[in-house]
């Protein structure tokens, strides 16, 4: 009794904290790949990302300009020069030696003994005196403490998306996008017509027939790919696009029949009976009446396919990516930056985030039509 | 034309008959209601009319064609479910336009059509709006309206009112009775509900598991019901069935009165009685009276006010021109 419909549940609190919790575990790296993406290989290497979005404090170690642009006032020499391109660095504060490198404010003069003196003023310029033998040599070592304002950039994607390199993955995109967008639809058109067969017509076998592809959703993949390739190979496919394309086709059909038939069995038997009273024949009942109704199903296969077909790695180098690197795929072509570009963590990021998006984006477009409610007013 | 005529008609699923050899008659024009407790077999045979199920002996004709193996939408016929059974993605106009569309009627005259059956059922202000908008009378009403413009030989209505509340059933009742009247076009109703059947048919079927227990007129089954079945089927309350000593004084194994046709008394009367629920209506009075010695409850039906209540005694006397004689094998005597 406890169950009722509409009560509350007992552990509601529970639930919800398991659902705040899933979304931080899912939103936290995505995140983290997002804001990577837009920062520089320095910023990534000096600070998380987390703090990518507040000015951050940094001690960097200087040099004056070298003794040899020196200027003569009176009975000193004179070295002036700016240590930032960017006015917008806050200096802090300053030192000239390592052990105590906020020793000064900005404006304040170091003495550096003999009457050599290093001055810093707050807009970076500084100016260094002392006489002859002490301006030679290299340049003064100084360091400042500033607080640099948050930074992003565009420029690790303009390098993958349109840049020269080998890195640019847009060919790669395009080659997934190939690959993905004929590997969703056309098991959808097959398993469609298969399910509403399945589902409402009848004919002998029909029982077994639904058994045997029940059967089949448990067949690991794996088993099938070396056979598969073998028969691709003998009778002419080849490795390409067609070969992937029916490689996943078939790979995702039990699935889809599957699902889409038992969505269509449990779709009204009067709406169907009243279509056949009122003329129309199973192919026009199918079009005008079933696929329409069945639109969530349809829509949560795609979603599911789409997302199997644009992340796999596997069925792609099997039966599709060859030795001249044409038909490489996303997945594949991240795969080899992980080898050549492994510390480079703002192109891996941003690789990572352009092959993460466009999942992201058909999920959220596609997710509206997951509707409740199709059937609204059909019955009752 | 719509003239049905069903010839030895069998259905069994599997080793289960459902309906044994059957014949019936439904002429043109006719209101026929199908009738009878859960499970007897009414819609089965509605769906056989139909053709959406496949007789499994005898023979189906709709003005004399064969139509025994013809297919559902060949047949001519236009059926109403029970559930409505809308298309939910399609605006009420393109649901009323779906069969004709099927037919490959011009657009113009499905227009035509379309605005005539709305006229009709009242549906005009609602053409544009899908099945999900409307209240459950205006959903019946537009599965009506895709049946009429059909322009069928026959309607089929399987318990098309059950869904519906029971002050809507009693509106669309006449609205369905109404329809016949304008159309005069054959219509088989199937219904379990007996004040349905009553009020609509011209003809009814009284059906139990699959079998034809008499076919008549309303006022025929009421006054003349041919065995205890169609006795305690037709009216409301049941009739009294009285088995016995007091059934033999009549020559019969069991007789049967209408609550209707019982006088109930505080004083004195032929049969005594004592009083367990008495239902104040208003315009009549139901009393429920135990310990008489001839059934467990008899149902008398009193008109106007009548001040009993539980447990007072009650003397009650049978109208003796309105006894039906029923013997042994349920069969009507007389």
């Amino acid at each position: 009794m406890d169950n009722i419909a509409g009560r509350k549940p007992a552990l509601g609190w529970a639930v919800n904290i398991s659902v705040i919790l899933i979304v931080l575990l899912w939103i936290f790296p995505t995140v983290g790949l997002l804001v990577s993406s837009f920062r520089t290989a320095d910023q990534i290497s000096s600070s998380g990302w987390w703090k990518a979005f507040f000015p951050t404090e940094q001690t960097e170690q200087f040099r004056t300009a070298d003794p040899d642009g020196r200027v003569q006032d009176g009975d000193v020499f004179v070295v002036e020069g700016v240590i930032f391109e960017n006015a917008e660095a806050n200096i802090a504060s300053w030192g000239t030696s390592s052990r105590d490198v906020s020793a000064y404010a900005p404006g304040e003069t170091a003495d550096l003994g003999d009457g050599e003196t290093l001055t810093l003023n707050e807009d970076g310029t500084y100016r260094w005196t002392g006489n002859d033998e002490q301006i030679s040599g290299r340049g003064q070592r100084f360091f400042v403490t500033a607080t640099q304002p948050p930074e992003f950039t565009l420029r690790n994607y303009d390098n993958m998306l349109f840049g020269g390199s080998s890195d640019n993955i847009s060919k790669a995109f395009f080659n997934t996008l190939t690959v993905t967008i004929p590997a969703t639809i056309i098991p959808i058109l097959f398993a469609a017509f298969a399910a509403y067969a399945l589902a409402w017509m009848d004919f002998p076998g029909r029982a077994l027939l639904i058994a045997f592809i029940v059967a089949l959703l448990v067949v690991p993949l794996q088993l099938a790919l070396i056979p598969l390739l073998k028969l691709h190979l003998s009778i002419g496919i080849g490795k390409g696009y067609l070969g992937v394309w029916l490689a996943h086709t078939g790979f995702g059909l039990p699935l889809a029949v599957y699902l889409l038939r038992n969505y269509m069995a449990g779709l009204p038997r009067d709406i169907i009976e009243n279509a056949r009273v009122d003329g129309a024949t199973d192919f026009q009942i199918f079009i005008k009446i079933i696929l329409p109704l069945s639109f969530p199903a349809l829509a949560s296969f795609a979603i599911f396919q789409f997302l199997w077909t644009w992340n796999d790695l596997l069925v792609a180098i099997v039966f599709l990516v060859d030795s001249s690197g044409d038909t490489t795929v996303m997945t594949r072509h991240i795969v080899e930056l992980l080898g050549t570009r492994g510390g480079n963590w703002e192109i891996l990021a941003t690789a990572a985030f352009v092959s993460m998006a466009v999942p992201l984006l058909v999920f959220f477009f596609m997710q509206r039509y997951l509707v409740r409610g199709l059937l609204a007013g059909s019955v009752k | 034309m719509g003239r049905i005529t069903l010839d030895k008609v069998t259905k069994a699923f599997g080793e289960v008959e459902v309906i044994p050899p059957l014949d019936l008659t439904i002429d043109d024009g006719e209101f026929v209601v199908f009738v009878g407790p859960s499970g007897c077999g009414k819609s089965t045979l509605l769906r056989l009319i139909a053709g959406l199920e496949d007789v499994s002996s005898g023979e189906i004709r709709i003005d004399k064609q064969p139509a025994t193996h013809l297919p559902p939408a060949k047949r001519g016929l236009a059926m109403v479910f029970q559930s409505y059974a809308l298309y939910p993605h399609m605006s009420v106009r393109k649901n009323i336009a779906f069969p004709m569309k099927m037919a490959g009627i011009p657009e113009a005259e499905q227009n035509r059509k379309i605005e005539d059956a709305a006229r009709v059922l009242n549906l005009t202000d609602y053409l544009d709006r899908r099945p999900g908008q409307l209240s459950g009378g205006q959903r019946q009403r537009v599965a009506i309206g895709r049946a009429i413009v059909r322009e069928p030989a026959a309607f089929l209505f399987d318990e098309p009112l059950s869904n519906l509340d029971a002050a809507l059933r009693v509106g669309m009742r006449l609205e369905i009775s109404e329809l016949h009247e304008r159309l005069k076009t054959t219509m088989i109703y199937v219904t379990h509900d007996q004040v349905e059947a009553m009020t609509m048919a011209d003809k009814i079927v009284v059906l139990q598991k699959g079998v034809i227990e008499q076919v008549g007129s309303p006022l025929e089954l009421y006054n003349a019901p041919r065995n205890i079945f169609v006795a305690g089927f037709i009216g409301s309350p049941k009739m009294n069935l009285i088995e016995g000593a007091e059934a033999a004084k009549h020559d019969a194994h069991t007789i049967g009165i209408r609550p209707e046709h019982l006088a109930a008394s505080k004083d004195a009367g032929e049969w005594k009685g004592t009083v367990t629920v008495s239902e104040h209506l208003g315009s009549d009075t139901y009393l429920h009276v135990t310990e008489t010695g001839l059934a467990d409850t008899m149902t008398v039906r009193v008109g106007g006010e009548f001040g009993v209540k539980h447990g007072d005694t009650v003397f009650l006397t049978p109208d003796a021109t309105k006894i039906h004689r029923f013997d042994a094998q349920g069969l009507r005597i007389g």
